[in-house]
């Protein structure tokens, strides 16, 4: 048996694996912990088997520097986006609140600590 | 071009005008989208060749000390290659693509890559003026109108002045040492002066992308003034060092407040960007084993994660 052959041998009950070369790993998003108190931000992606090895190498490519003291890792096909195209009608509530904001309030600045 | 496509335009031509940032939903010219995917996968191949010129004295570092940062530093380019094969997966390409167009000689790298690295000193030289360059480049782009673009840079700009003052720290150690490895560092120098001065590409007028690039703020200095800030900024540091730059025409010129230098020699960079250049055939003969090589192990890989999901999946009897 030539060794093209091994590598396309089935056992029943066991998913087949094509040996498909291209894009057989998926791509994770990762999103890395500065440090405690902060949040968790997207720093880039990479490619991985599965969620394990996608955390081993977000560790290695992310944080060679103590740039984090944690990670996640998320397969970038469970992300669901707002569209750009969206944009305003997504992003009005939250612009038409301007009262929400600490800036929308006068106060007098002879008022300490506000 | 119909009407919407026109308002996107504008919309786009306003944003990149304001020094905005484009992000990867965002609508952009496909030209736009084509020269960064263009501009952004040749830089990460050079991150990736580049490994291999100071990969090769890893095993040869005269300490301990001298490998653990040398293979630190190799380790660096591969995350910078990989920091950019993400960017451009953001533009919609494959970077498993990206790495067959590269081994098929499709696309470039820099051309700085295929000189060989023949004594230890080349590795503090690389990390001096090659690595130099390199920030030099680099540091506008981290203000590049690409969001993905400009950030990648951000985070190989953090971590490129480690690889110049390593570099810088190896050549002062060997300077104080004995008088062949003070012959040794001018010789490299000597090797390296003008490959990294071409490392900036073609002359301004020679480089007829440019003034679209900066247009569209992806690249910010034309290739001539990076070169010239480059030369100056060395020029103290190799006095500081003890080396001469052998370039016999270069002076200070006091009317322009920078340095004269010499011709660039543009045949040898052709021939370099061609492919006959001391070690392109190397440097892509090494690429495509270690890339056909490490495809059973990528196999192994996904078929083990397909077994496993596949076993998750069924439930328990
Ligand atoms: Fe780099
Ligand atoms: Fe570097």
């Amino acid at each position: 048996m030539s060794m093209a052959d091994d590598t396309t041998a089935h056992v029943e009950g066991e998913p087949r694996f094509d040996g498909t070369p291209k894009a057989v790993w998926p791509l994770y998003e990762v999103f890395v912990r500065g440090k405690r108190g902060l949040n968790h931000v997207h720093v880039g992606s990479l490619h991985a088997p599965d969620d394990t090895m996608a955390l081993h190498n977000a560790r290695n490519l992310y944080t060679r520097r103590n740039e984090g003291v944690s990670i996640w890792v998320v397969r970038g096909d469970a992300i669901t986006a707002s569209s750009p195209d969206e944009k305003d009608p997504f992003f009005a509530p939250a612009g038409d609140k301007v009262y929400r904001h600490p800036t929308f309030y006068d106060i007098p600045d002879d008022v300490p600590h506000l | 071009m119909t009407v919407t496509e026109q308002e996107l335009e504008a919309q786009f031509e306003r944003t990149v005008a304001s020094e905005g940032r484009v992000e990867p939903r965002d609508w952009m010219p496909e030209g736009y989208r084509k020269t960064l995917i263009r501009q952004i996968a040749q830089h990460a191949h050079s991150e990736i060749i580049g490994m291999q010129p100071e990969g090769n004295w890893i095993l040869r570092a005269p300490s301990l000390r001298r490998k653990a940062i040398l293979l630190a530093k190799v380790q660096d380019e591969a995350g910078h290659g990989l920091y950019l094969y993400s960017a451009t997966e953001t533009l919609g390409v494959d970077r498993g693509e990206l790495t067959e167009k590269l081994i098929d000689s499709k696309q470039k790298y820099s051309s700085i890559f295929n000189y060989p690295t023949l004594t230890f000193a080349d590795i503090g030289v690389i990390g001096w003026l090659v690595d130099g360059a390199a920030i030099v480049n680099q540091v506008p782009l981290c203000r590049s109108s690409y969001g993905p673009y400009a950030r990648a840079m951000v985070r190989i700009c953090k971590e490129e002045s480690f690889h110049q003052r390593q570099g810088f720290e190896l050549l002062m150690t060997l300077m104080a040492g004995t008088e062949a490895q003070r012959a040794m560092v001018q010789d490299a120098v000597d090797r390296w002066w003008w490959p990294s001065l071409m490392m900036f590409g073609p002359a301004d007028g020679d480089s007829p992308n440019t003034q679209q690039s900066m247009a569209w703020r992806i690249k910010r200095h034309t290739n001539d003034e990076l070169r010239q800030r480059y030369v100056d900024m060395t020029v103290p540091q190799a006095e500081a060092l003890g080396v001469t730059l052998p370039d016999p025409e270069l002076r200070w010129n006091d009317e322009r407040q920078a340095h004269d230098f010499g011709d660039i020699d543009w045949d040898e960079f052709m021939q370099v960007v061609k492919g006959a250049g001391p070690c392109n055939a190397q440097r892509l003969q090494n690429r495509r084993a270690a890339h056909e090589g490490g495809q059973w192990v990528r196999d192994a890989a996904a078929a083990y994660a397909a077994k496993q999901a596949a076993r998750a999946e069924v439930p328990a009897a």
